[in-house]
């Protein structure tokens, strides 16, 4: 808050959109190194002699592949296939899994969670008010918080107990940018001192805005724009992270749409010329913009779009109706920002 | 972005937009307060030469990162100038919203409509 945030709510919570400009933000993370306050995150604990075969009726992704210390993500599906979240889940242990949840989510996932666990030998605990979490990201992100940590940090997609600025917390290589980076999940009341920490270490402050830039450049789904219980994950692009032998709730619906092939289908696209395309703008030829913003790195409008299947390929010429001008878009293949390595 | 600052040379509109009146012709532009609000400009796409506009209507819209803004008129009139240099250089908005920020310069219709335009004090004392 010291940062000088604007601050909108959501969720129920008072969120850093901004602290200097989401442009600067943005540019520091692709750059530097920022840092993000995601403690609007939820988390949910599972755990005991069945916690693996909840989750794994629970989560689209084959959990036995998710070893000890690693992490994975998936969907939450109904049983008719509509995605119910996309989620991050870190193996603490043989039978110990901490699954981070979208803040707007969290208790619909932890009903869903509890309803499902009363047929299994696991606990499933709400330690959405016992996690503060901070994202570090930006090429210079493990440089930072390697001199900050007592030991070495975790590779990409795995997680480990750690003491940064002399707290504890569980260190996490993953993110929402497209950066290497890692996140932190640590106890509220000791999160201050980390942010200061991190700032002090040269992390620049970044507020959701950018957040929200950054994960449309790297082409990750943001849910309620680009998931939705009306979408399945084969339309949504997220049929890699779908295992259905395994015979999570949805599975056999989204076998099928697998083996239909999808009406529509989310593409990344950006904007030829001028002009930004924004939530809800109709695609010709049916579907709509799920999210469309102003790429900082590429200084255009880019986004995502469901659009119909035959459509659906890279380099296909696509008209957006931007509030009533014609905007021609080209479907771009994922990511839309590369970063230079 | 400089500080906050409302001219007393001009007029201001309650939907943050400010008017130069110079004989039968105002430059119109979106106000210190506005543009903070929206952040960096990142698109303007300015009117066509000859559109009328309307006095408390919208005649054209100011993107930044995170949103998009309508931008209302608050004189009526025919737009007789546009700021071209918007195209390539839309922060120009945040930098200088009171001068190189400039959108339009219209030929007022209504010029008596002036009086119902607000001073830089009254509006300031709207924003608080």
């Amino acid at each position: 808050m010291a940062a000088g945030a604007k601050l909108v709510p959501f969720a129920g919570w008072e969120m850093p959109l901004q602290y200097v400009g989401i442009r600067h933000e943005h540019l520091a993370v692709r750059h530097q190194a920022g840092v993000f306050d995601v403690s609007h995150m939820g988390q949910i604990e599972t755990k005991g002699p069945q916690a693996l075969a909840l989750l794994q009726r629970l989560l689209s992704n084959e959990l036995r592949r998710n070893p000890e210390g690693g992490a994975q993500y998936s969907v939450i599906c109904r049983e008719d296939g509509g995605v119910l979240d996309d989620l991050f889940t870190y193996r603490l242990a043989e039978c110990h899994f901490l699954t981070v949840t979208n803040a707007a989510n969290h208790e619909r996932d932890l009903a869903w969670f509890r309803s499902h666990a009363v047929s299994f030998d696991a606990d499933v605990l709400d330690r959405q008010a016992d996690f503060a979490m901070l994202a570090v990201q930006g090429p210079r992100a493990r440089a930072l918080v390697g001199e900050l940590a007592d030991g070495p940090l975790p590779a990409r997609m795995h997680c480990c107990e750690r003491n940064v600025a002399e707290r504890p917390m569980l260190v996490c290589g993953t993110g929402y940018t497209g950066e290497e980076g890692l996140e932190l999940l640590l106890d509220p009341g000791q999160a201050p001192t980390v942010w200061d920490a991190l700032l002090a270490a040269g992390a620049t402050p970044v507020g959701l805005g950018a957040r929200d830039t950054l994960r449309l450049e790297a082409g990750f789904h943001l849910y309620g724009n680009d998931l939705s219980e009306d979408r399945g994950p084969i339309e949504a692009g997220l049929g890699w992270c779908c295992k259905e032998q395994t015979g999570f709730i949805g599975a056999e619906a989204v076998a099928a749409a697998r083996a239909a092939g999808p009406e529509q289908k989310l593409v990344p696209f950006a904007i030829v010329g001028p002009g930004i395309a924004r939530r809800g703008n109709p695609v010709s030829g049916g579907g709509e913009v799920t999210s469309g913003s102003f790429s900082p790195c590429l200084e255009r409008g880019i986004g995502m779009a469901y659009v119909a299947a035959e459509l659906a390929l890279p380099g296909t010429p696509i008209e957006i109706d931007v509030r009533g001008t014609t905007r021609t878009a080209v479907i771009e293949r994922k990511p839309l920002y590369r970063k230079e390595s | 972005m400089a500080d906050a600052s409302y001219p007393d040379d001009l007029h201001y509109h309650p939907e943050h937009d400010w008017a130069r009146v110079e004989g039968r012709q105002a430059t119109f532009g979106i106000t210190w307060y506005a543009q903070d609000a929206l952040g960096e400009v990142v698109f303007f796409d300015p009117p066509e030469i000859g559109t009328q506009v309307a006095k408390d209507a919208p005649y054209t819209e100011v993107e930044s990162v995170k949103a998009v803004s309508d931008v209302f008129a608050p004189l009526s009139g025919e737009v007789v100038a546009v700021n071209e240099a918007l195209a390539d250089k839309p922060e120009t908005i945040n930098e200088d919203p009171y001068g190189e920020g400039w959108l339009v310069k219209v030929n007022l219709s209504e010029p008596s409509e002036i009086g119902s335009l607000l001073d830089a004090g009254a509006y300031e004392t709207m924003l608080e």
